[in-house]
């Protein structure tokens, strides 16, 4: 399944002299990573959908160093954050969408001090923008009328950058029904994978951090977790998967559910 | 003879006190400097909000309201204490009694319902501690002198309000030997205890109370350096210094910059000697308290040990060995030991030890997700992932000791630019999969 449209890079764009309103900075999840690319095409099929003028890296694009600089690789992390800016920078970039709360994160706050200064927001962000906008309408969708959906916050979007309402407001505009886990918002409970977790074994202990986020999914009954990071995503498709809770239970990111929900 | 020895007990009480102080901003001063003096005004409205108004405790309603009956007490009896202060100078009796009137009944009977509430505080902290064994308050960093240190500050307590009350008690009953009555709403309910006791016997107790709690007002201060309860003073100071930025920044390390932009400018001989000769370069990130920032110290000082970070930390509800509370009670002891070491001898020394290694283990700082449970959770914003950051820096740019995957993690970044081993050529299949 290819995308029934063309996403231009920024290369592209140049040689057409042309420049993209907004740069779509994919992420090596959304990039490599086969779930992760679903919510990848997910929100280019928005941006398509809402007419935005946007563009890729593509090729050029480099891991921004979020994990190296969480793992103490300080080194690493510059070495990204600078070859990254020089990119940035030669493409004139003003404004930066992400799906990955990481590269947002990065990106937003890491990047000023090294010379790299744009507008970033994560995707959730955006599609709240576009629909305030009317450019994105969902009015009368019955995908998720009624489902019961749980928002488990990223803690790089949420605790991190205090990102809290976007993605709530994209779910009560599926007319679903929002319930929320007992730890959510400042308390919500981490999936793991943050601070370079993801690339390693846990340390020793008597559960996994992902299994415990989950038990406060299932207590919600929800049949969707929604989530706006794809490394909370597997996280809790995993934890889903322990309780071989599967067949009940989908994990998708809220931009899946928005384009679902506008059947692009 | 009594103002001499007021006046003695006096001016003991506050050169310890200050010297204990001194001795601490001279160890908080052992840390590396961070810039806080900026937005000033924010500052102040954080300091209002977080540790005048509490804000952050309220997320737990239970504790948050017993925690305020002390606090009120706490803040309030200090009108009190000038009284006891005029009075132990000027050997007078209830000196601004005559003055106030009928306002300084209204104010002790304020004081005294305050301290009875604070004392139904106390009670229910040494239940919640030592009957109800509430998790959080029983976990293995809190054995042995932490749990006494909470306990005894509870007990302090006690025998202040216990003071006050037989103070006033005894000075109802005298009162009303004499047929007259302050009308204090509490003390002229326990006045009636003393009945029968002649006016020589009820001035002993209503001394009793008065020294009583004087020795304990100065006993408490000259505590207070030493214990886990410096917070009532320091929340103050480390609310104003709190970290404004969004919890997601990590600092940046200059030093770095400098080597990478030389590293990436093509115009400098890789191989010709740099300048700045004579600099000592600095350490990257930390080993020892002295590396981390004056405002870690402060953190770790300011830290009551209440352990709200290590009940809403994702790795230890999970049975790892991290408690973020641990990481800040050992960077205070190790910043205590080390401080006591030069203080006697001199700016250099050291004892071969180390908070990383030798108080905090590569276990626990490795067990983090930087999820900023813990510093979202501080009611006196403590950041104690900043200091479990740099622990790591100096692991890994230092000692190269790191968890093999992820030094595949950062091959693979340096290699083909994600942390996983995808060919860069790649990055754009997806638009066309």
């Amino acid at each position: 399944m290819s995308t029934a449209f063309k996403v231009s890079t920024m290369a592209e764009m140049m040689a057409n002299g042309e420049s993209p309103d907004i740069l779509f900075w994919v992420g090596c999840s959304g990039s490599f990573d086969d779930r992760a690319k679903k919510i990848t095409k997910a929100v280019a099929k928005i941006l398509h959908h809402c007419n935005v003028k946007f563009a890729v890296l593509g090729v050029e694009e480099s891991c921004t160093g979020d994990p190296a600089k969480r793992a103490g690789n300080e080194f690493t992390f510059q070495m990204q954050a600078m070859m990254n800016i020089q990119v940035l920078d030669a493409y004139e970039v003003k404004k930066i969408v992400t799906a990955c709360p990481h590269c947002f994160n990065t990106l937003k706050n890491e990047y000023p001090e090294l010379g790299g200064n744009y507008e970033v927001i994560h995707h959730t962000q955006l599609i709240q923008d576009l629909i305030n906008q009317g450019k994105l309408r969902l009015e009368g969708s019955q995908t998720y009328k009624g489902k019961k959906i749980t928002f488990h916050d990223p803690c790089y979007l949420g605790r991190a950058n205090d990102v809290y309402e976007a993605p709530r407001t994209l779910i009560e505009k599926l007319d679903a029904e929002l319930i929320e886990m007992k730890r959510c918002k400042t308390t919500g409970l981490c999936c793991g994978a943050g601070g370079a977790q993801m690339f390693k074994e846990a340390e020793k202990g008597n559960k996994e951090i992902n299994v415990e986020r989950t038990e406060d999914a299932l207590e919600t009954n929800a049949s969707i977790i929604a989530t706006g990071c794809p490394f909370c995503n597997t996280m809790m498709t995993d934890g889903v998967k322990n309780f071989n809770k599967e067949q009940d239970i989908q994990v998708l990111d809220v931009a899946e559910l928005i384009a679902n929900a506008a059947d692009l | 003879m009594s103002i001499i020895i007021f006046s003695i007990l006096f001016c003991i009480g506050f050169y310890l006190f200050s010297k204990n102080i001194l001795q601490v901003r001279a160890n908080i001063l052992l840390g590396k400097d961070i810039n806080r003096t900026n937005k000033t005004s924010e500052r102040w409205k954080t300091m209002v909000l977080v540790a005048l108004g509490q804000k952050k405790m309220f997320t737990r309603p239970i504790p948050a309201l017993l925690h305020l009956c002390l606090y009120a007490a706490f803040v309030i009896t200090q009108i009190e204490l000038i009284e006891i202060f005029t009075d132990g100078f000027t050997n007078s009796h209830r000196f601004f009694h005559s003055f106030l009137g009928g306002f300084y009944t209204f104010i002790i009977s304020f004081i005294e319902i305050l301290s009875i509430l604070a004392l139904v505080g106390t009670v229910a902290f040494l239940s919640r501690r030592n009957l109800l064994k509430l998790p959080r308050l029983n976990m293995k960093e809190l054995a042995g002198w932490p749990k006494k240190d909470a306990n005894i500050i509870l007990i302090m307590e006690i025998f202040l309000v216990t003071f006050i009350f037989t103070m006033n008690g005894a000075d109802e009953a005298i009162m009303s030997a004499k047929g007259e009555s302050y009308h204090f709403i509490i003390s002229s309910l326990i006045a009636p205890i003393f009945e029968g006791m002649d006016i020589h016997t009820l001035h002993i107790f209503e001394q009793i109370g008065w020294w009583g709690h004087l020795v304990m007002v100065f006993t408490f201060l000259n505590y207070l350096p030493y214990s886990k309860h410096f917070h009532i003073v320091l929340a103050f100071p480390n609310t104003y210094y709190s970290n404004l930025e969004k919890k997601g920044k990590f600092t940046n390390l200059s030093s770095v910059t400098e080597e990478v932009k030389k590293l990436m400018d093509p115009t400098i001989d890789p191989f010709a000697a740099t300048g700045n000769d004579g600099d000592v370069p600095s350490r990257f990130g930390a080993k020892d308290v002295t590396d981390l920032t004056w405002k870690n110290l402060l953190d770790a000082y300011t830290c009551t040990e209440c352990g709200r970070c290590t009940s809403s930390c994702p790795a230890n509800q999970t049975g790892k060995l991290l408690s973020p509370r641990k990481i800040m009670m050992d960077t205070r002891d190790r910043l205590v030991e080390l401080g006591e070491g030069i203080r006697k001898n001199g700016k250099d020394y050291t004892d071969g030890k180390s908070l990383l290694r030798d108080y905090i283990t590569e276990e626990e700082i490795w067990a983090c997700t930087s999820c900023n449970a813990c510093v979202q959770e501080c009611p006196v914003n403590i950041d104690p992932l900043s200091i479990i950051v740099d622990l790591r820096r100096y692991l890994v740019m230092e000692e190269s000791k790191i968890p093999t995957e992820l030094t595949g993690m950062l091959t693979n970044i340096e290699n083909n630019g994600a942390p996983w081993q995808f060919s860069p050529a790649d990055r754009g299949n997806w638009i066309n999969e």
